[in-house]
């Protein structure tokens, strides 16, 4: 997933995460280095894709879905093309603000129903294999 | 009594000529004999219409009722329904029963609506040819060799064949209108936020919109006056004042100002498709509008800042299908991340898995500000091209979609080539104005839909604008053999 | 080899809300499992979340308390990763743009300089469910979920590097949990976990600017336990890299019972959360007027409170340091000083008796035995010279034990102090006449024996004579 240089800027870093140094792939931008976007996922990529993603993917579909993928990303990268320079980015459609909900308990509680469905509880919890922390 | 209009029923209602149960029966009747051939149903109600068909019918006798009350409709399968199996198309909610209504859902029953059963669609709203369902694929109730087109490609297929007189559907890119535009129906897709998300499942929460297909501008008023309007569940949902939208269809539509942005004709624009669509235009000329040319120049890139921004939504939007909690979950896992990868990858289909993929890829770290900062970048530009169009005319008209239906299986192996069905509708989805599919003269004996995109909150008028042609013309009436 | 410590806090305070931070579902603490998990809460399809004022407002709060720029608009964003007590598979939080931005605590060290510690900023986040592992309970090989807790507000506030002790970082840490108390954000309770630490802790030489590689120790919930966490870890790390060791960034846990950290094995791969704006929800916007609102009831903070008590009351350091511990304290403090007029002899008995009693019953100030208009009333019988410091101190366990106020109890027990002159000298003249040879032998120069006759004295009088007088009376009569 890091075959070419990525282009995340440092101020997502700044300032929230103090704790983890700004990346050293950050300073990149700064210089205005014109990247080029990867052109192809390889089965190994889409395994690191997966898992991320937590979908179990048979090594023998990897390939097909290597080629999809880029496929894909080859479509996307004629985003490319255009210069987005001072676009503020759009998130959402509609130019509005968050609303504010009341601070009021509202919900009663409805444990036996929201659990009818579930695939294990017990005790009122919901059942996992074993996490080890 | 399948070929009646809302506005008719409603009135037939009224005076007895036939009772709610009556025409509930008559629908339930027509879904058991027709769909076989269609699919477009994924669960039907059955009982619960009928038991709710008595409850309009009282109301019917005491008087005191709405336009839709006893009006059989039929819900996308996307649309949580309380007590009743709500399956979004996919293995992983296929034991689903909702423990809640949509807010779209209460509404219309609320206005008396009768719930004939839940529509099938595209794997979690992912596809444009409804042939990602885990129920199978729907077909074209005019051409049963053919896609009805996707997601909503159920309710369009049923309202086409005459299985219900209107039915919800949702659009992300294209979702309400491609599949209206495939089956020569109406279908309305309104302003982002102009009817609740709540209860409905997300794919893309920036780019997701109920809205209606019936067969008729004017039937999709009726359901629309009920659905639209503030949810304070929902924060994104707009408290803008909603007009009446039945009451604005007659208005006069001389000198308005439509836009046909050049973009929308070029290169890959079936001839015949182009030839109804110019035709629909000199109709609308003929009744007093003004028509010019206008360019939208970064819609092209509509496609690809779309295949960004919903994977992205929807990789997010998606996690929570763990088989913990609710729906499908592997047998015998063998631990945590096994229980997480194979409940995913047995639950979700091919669709779903690519699009989660490259969600999960394009906000990955160091790819974040190469795809999904620049996608939305993109996307305000698309936006601001709009912005720049309305400042000139009043409405956008093109083509809904660049072919006829197509045969079923001729773009499942080939994903982009799908993709490209959308190539139309989806800027309205980023931009997140209200548009409508509007069925004008068939290409080759399928059906061909004109797209009328309008300003934010505009879907009066749109309304106004389909009605008024529907007025003088006849396509919107046609009804495809087999399903008269 | 000398190495410099360097410390950075992030504390995950629990707002005091009613309801939770992106659904109507009940906040308070110790429900059977699941029974205030909501629809929202386990992200069930379709739900949605919409932002509760409530916590906002508490944000908004502790963001002007620590001087700190309250951002006019900030952003929701989502945390993606997959774990059992996270429902939807992503946490919303905020990334690139928290509702507080820098502000400042200041703390005070062991050689009462004081030192400034930088927040970076503070965000508004949900907090997740619990996991339970415990095989009675829910069976071998499994781990139970409940999401009562998921969907809690907590505002999560994270310090510059700034601390460079485990003293530094326990001062900071309490520093903060006076602060969110005192302005009414939250309860502060660490057993129900309303107060969680994660301690980011590294080393480098001395004069080094540059940070040395840092390990996260992840939810310590108490001052005690980040304490030796942090010395642990800091010890850990000198002797790694002083036996030629590299250290690995990562996440550790500390375990009380061998006073030690160890690695996280589930937290092993790189996380990537790809942050990413929340679409179901829009842009926060605080304008002036929710601004002046949340911040126009603020009370005086813990350091300006200080400040005024030095100043104002003429109470030492140490004083008004421990009567601001708590907004309650202080309180109770000015209270008893107002009614009294009597500040530094208020300060002795709240500093004295009181914190002994509150302690020992290990309860808060807010459940005294003793208000402080009870306080005031005892203070003040002993201003009046009704009762002595030592029968005070019999009155005051009295009030504690639930006896009444102190003029009920100095009524029923007749403690008031006998100030009549002809009394004493009554009962000083028959101890003379008993005590001959005590009498001779302080005559004789014997000082010592004085304090057998006060003693005598005041055991006549169980105590109650005015012991001034009885020192004067004695004095005379014996050197007659």
């Amino acid at each position: 997933m890091d075959r070419c240089a990525p282009v995340r800027s440092l101020d997502r870093y700044e300032p929230y995460d103090r704790f983890h140094p700004p990346r050293a792939y950050a300073t990149f931008q700064r210089f205005h280095v014109h990247f080029t976007l990867p052109m192809s996922l390889d089965p190994d990529a889409i395994e690191k894709i997966a898992h991320l993603a937590r979908l179990a993917i048979a090594p023998e579909r990897r390939e097909r879905y290597a080629v999809d993928l880029t496929n894909i990303l080859d479509l996307v990268a004629q985003m490319d093309a255009v210069d987005t320079e001072g676009v503020e980015p759009m998130a959402h459609p509609l130019h509005m603000a968050q609303r504010l909900r009341p601070d009021r308990p509202t919900e009663p509680d409805r444990r036996a129903r929201y659990q009818a469905g579930a695939p294990m509880v017990g005790g009122g919890l919901y059942l996992v294999p074993k996490v080890i922390e | 009594m399948e070929n009646k209009s809302i506005a008719q029923l409603a009135a037939d209602l009224r005076l007895r000529t036939y009772s709610s149960v009556e025409l509930t029966r008559h629908y339930l009747e027509r879904i058991e004999r027709l769909d076989s051939r269609l699919n477009s149903f994924i669960s039907v109600a059955g009982e619960a219409a009928l038991a709710s068909a008595e409850r309009a019918d009282l109301a019917l006798k005491s008087g005191d009722v709405g336009p839709l009350t006893g009006i059989p409709i039929a819900h996308k399968d996307i649309f949580c329904t309380q007590g009743f199996k709500t399956s979004c198309g996919s293995r992983m909610l296929d034991d689903f029963i909702a423990p809640y209504d949509a807010t779209l859902v209460e509404r219309l029953a609320a206005a008396g609506a009768v719930m004939l059963g839940k529509t099938n669609m595209d794997e979690f709203a992912m596809g444009s040819s409804n042939e990602t369902s885990f129920y199978g694929p729907v077909t074209n109730p005019w051409d049963q060799t053919r896609v009805p087109g996707g997601s909503s490609g159920g309710s369009a297929a049923a309202v086409a064949a005459r299985l219900c007189p209107a039915a919800t559907g949702t659009d992300t890119g294209g979702s309400i209108r491609q599949p209206a535009s495939l089956c020569g129906v109406t279908g309305i897709k309104p302003t982002y936020g102009r009817c609740s998300r709540w209860g409905m499942i997300a794919f893309a929460s920036s780019l997701d919109q109920a809205g209606v297909l019936a067969r008729s501008a004017a039937d999709a008023a009726f359901l629309l006056d009920e659905m639209a309007g503030f949810d304070p569940r929902d924060s994104t949902s707009a408290d803008v004042p909603v007009p009446d939208y039945v009451d604005a269809l007659d208005d006069d539509i001389a000198g308005l100002r439509i836009g046909l942005p050049k973009e929308y004709f070029g290169a890959g624009l079936d001839s015949g498709v182009a030839a109804s669509i110019h035709d629909a235009i000199s109709e609308y000329e003929r009744l007093g509008a003004r028509i010019s040319e206008i360019s939208l120049p970064n819609s092209p890139l509509s496609v690809p800042v779309y295949y960004v921004v919903a994977p992205a939504e929807c990789s997010s939007n998606l996690a929570r299908y763990d088989g913990v909690r609710y729906g499908y979950r592997c047998g015998h896992p063998a631990d945590l991340e096994d229980l997480y990868k194979r409940s995913r990858a047995e639950g979700f289909g091919a669709e779903v898995q690519r699009r989660i993929m490259i969600g999960t890829y394009v906000l990955s770290a160091g790819y974040y500000d190469a795809y999904y900062l620049k996608a939305q970048k993109v996307r305000q530009l698309i936006a601001d091209d709009f912005r720049r169009a309305f400042e000139q005319v009043d409405v956008i008209m093109g083509p809904t979609t660049p072919t006829t239906a197509f045969p079923l299986g001729a773009k499942t192996d080939d994903p982009v080539a799908m993709y490209l069905n959308d190539i139309y509708t989806i800027a309205a989805n980023l931009a997140g104005l209200p548009a409508i599919s509007v069925p004008v003269e068939p290409a080759e004996g399928l059906p061909v839909g004109l797209q009328i995109v309008g300003d934010y909150f505009q879907e009066a008028r749109l309304l106004n604008l389909a009605h008024r042609y529907q007025h003088v013309t006849h396509w919107h009436q046609a009804a495809p053999a087999g399903f008269e | 080899m000398q190495w410099e410590t360097v410390i950075g806090l992030e504390i995950h305070t629990q707002l005091a809300t009613q309801s939770k931070i992106f659904s109507g579902a009940p906040t308070a603490f110790g429900a059977e499992p699941n029974t205030q998990a909501c629809a929202i809460d386990l992200g069930l399809p379709g739900v949605l979340p919409v932002l509760n004022a409530e916590a906002v407002r508490l944000a908004v709060r502790f963001g002007r308390a620590i001087e700190a720029e309250i951002a006019s608009r900030s952003v929701f964003a989502r945390k993606n990763y997959f774990y059992p007590d996270l429902p939807k598979g992503y946490q919303i939080s905020q990334y690139e743009r928290p509702i507080v931005g820098r502000g400042k605590v200041e703390i005070v060290l062991d050689d009462g300089t004081i030192k400034r510690i930088g927040v970076t900023r503070a965000h508004l986040e949900e907090d997740a469910g619990k996991s339970l592992h415990d095989p009675g309970l829910v069976g071998d090989g499994q781990t139970g979920v409940d999401l009562n807790r998921a969907g809690t507000p907590l505002l999560e506030i994270v310090s510059e590097p700034d601390l460079r002790s485990p003293q530094e970082a326990v001062a900071y840490a309490r520093k903060v949990h006076q602060l969110v108390r005192y302005i009414g954000i939250s309860d502060g309770n660490m057993q129900e976990g309303s107060f969680r630490m994660d301690a980011n802790v590294s080393i480098r030489p001395p004069g080094q600017e540059e940070l040395g590689t840092r390990t996260e120790i992840k939810n310590l919930n108490s001052f005690r336990y980040l304490e030796k966490a942090i010395q642990f870890e800091v010890e850990r790390q000198v002797e790694l890299i002083e036996s030629g060791g590299t250290l690995v960034q990562e996440t550790r846990l500390y375990d009380a019972v061998k006073d030690e950290t160890r690695g996280m094995r589930s937290k092993e791969e790189a996380n990537d959360y790809r942050y990413f704006p929340d679409p179901d929800l829009l842009p926060l916007e605080i304008d002036a007027e929710f601004l002046a609102t949340a911040t126009s009831d603020l009370p005086e903070l813990p350091d300006a409170k200080r400040e005024r008590f030095h100043a104002e009351y003429g109470l030492s350091e140490y004083d008004a340091s421990l009567l601001t511990t708590s907004r309650e304290l202080a309180d109770y403090f000015e209270a008893v000083a107002r009614e009294t007029g009597e500040p530094k002899l208020a300060a002795n008995w709240i500093g004295g008796e009181l914190m002994a009693a509150l302690n020992k019953a290990e309860i808060e100030i807010g459940q005294s035995q003793v208000t402080a208009r009870m306080l005031a009333g005892l203070i003040k019988r002993l201003q009046d010279g009704t009762i002595s410091g030592k029968i005070a101190k019999q009155v005051f366990e009295s009030m504690w034990s639930g006896e009444g106020d102190a003029d009920q109890v100095i009524r029923s027990k007749g403690l008031e102090q006998i100030t009549d002159s002809g009394a004493i000298e009554a009962m000083i003249d028959a101890i003379i006449a008993a005590n001959p040879g005590q009498v001779e032998q302080y005559r004789a120069g014997k000082q010592k024996v004085f304090g057998f006759f006060v003693g005598q004295v005041m055991k006549a009088s169980r105590g109650k004579a005015n012991p001034q007088q009885v020192n004067e009376i004695l004095e005379r009569k014996l050197r007659a």
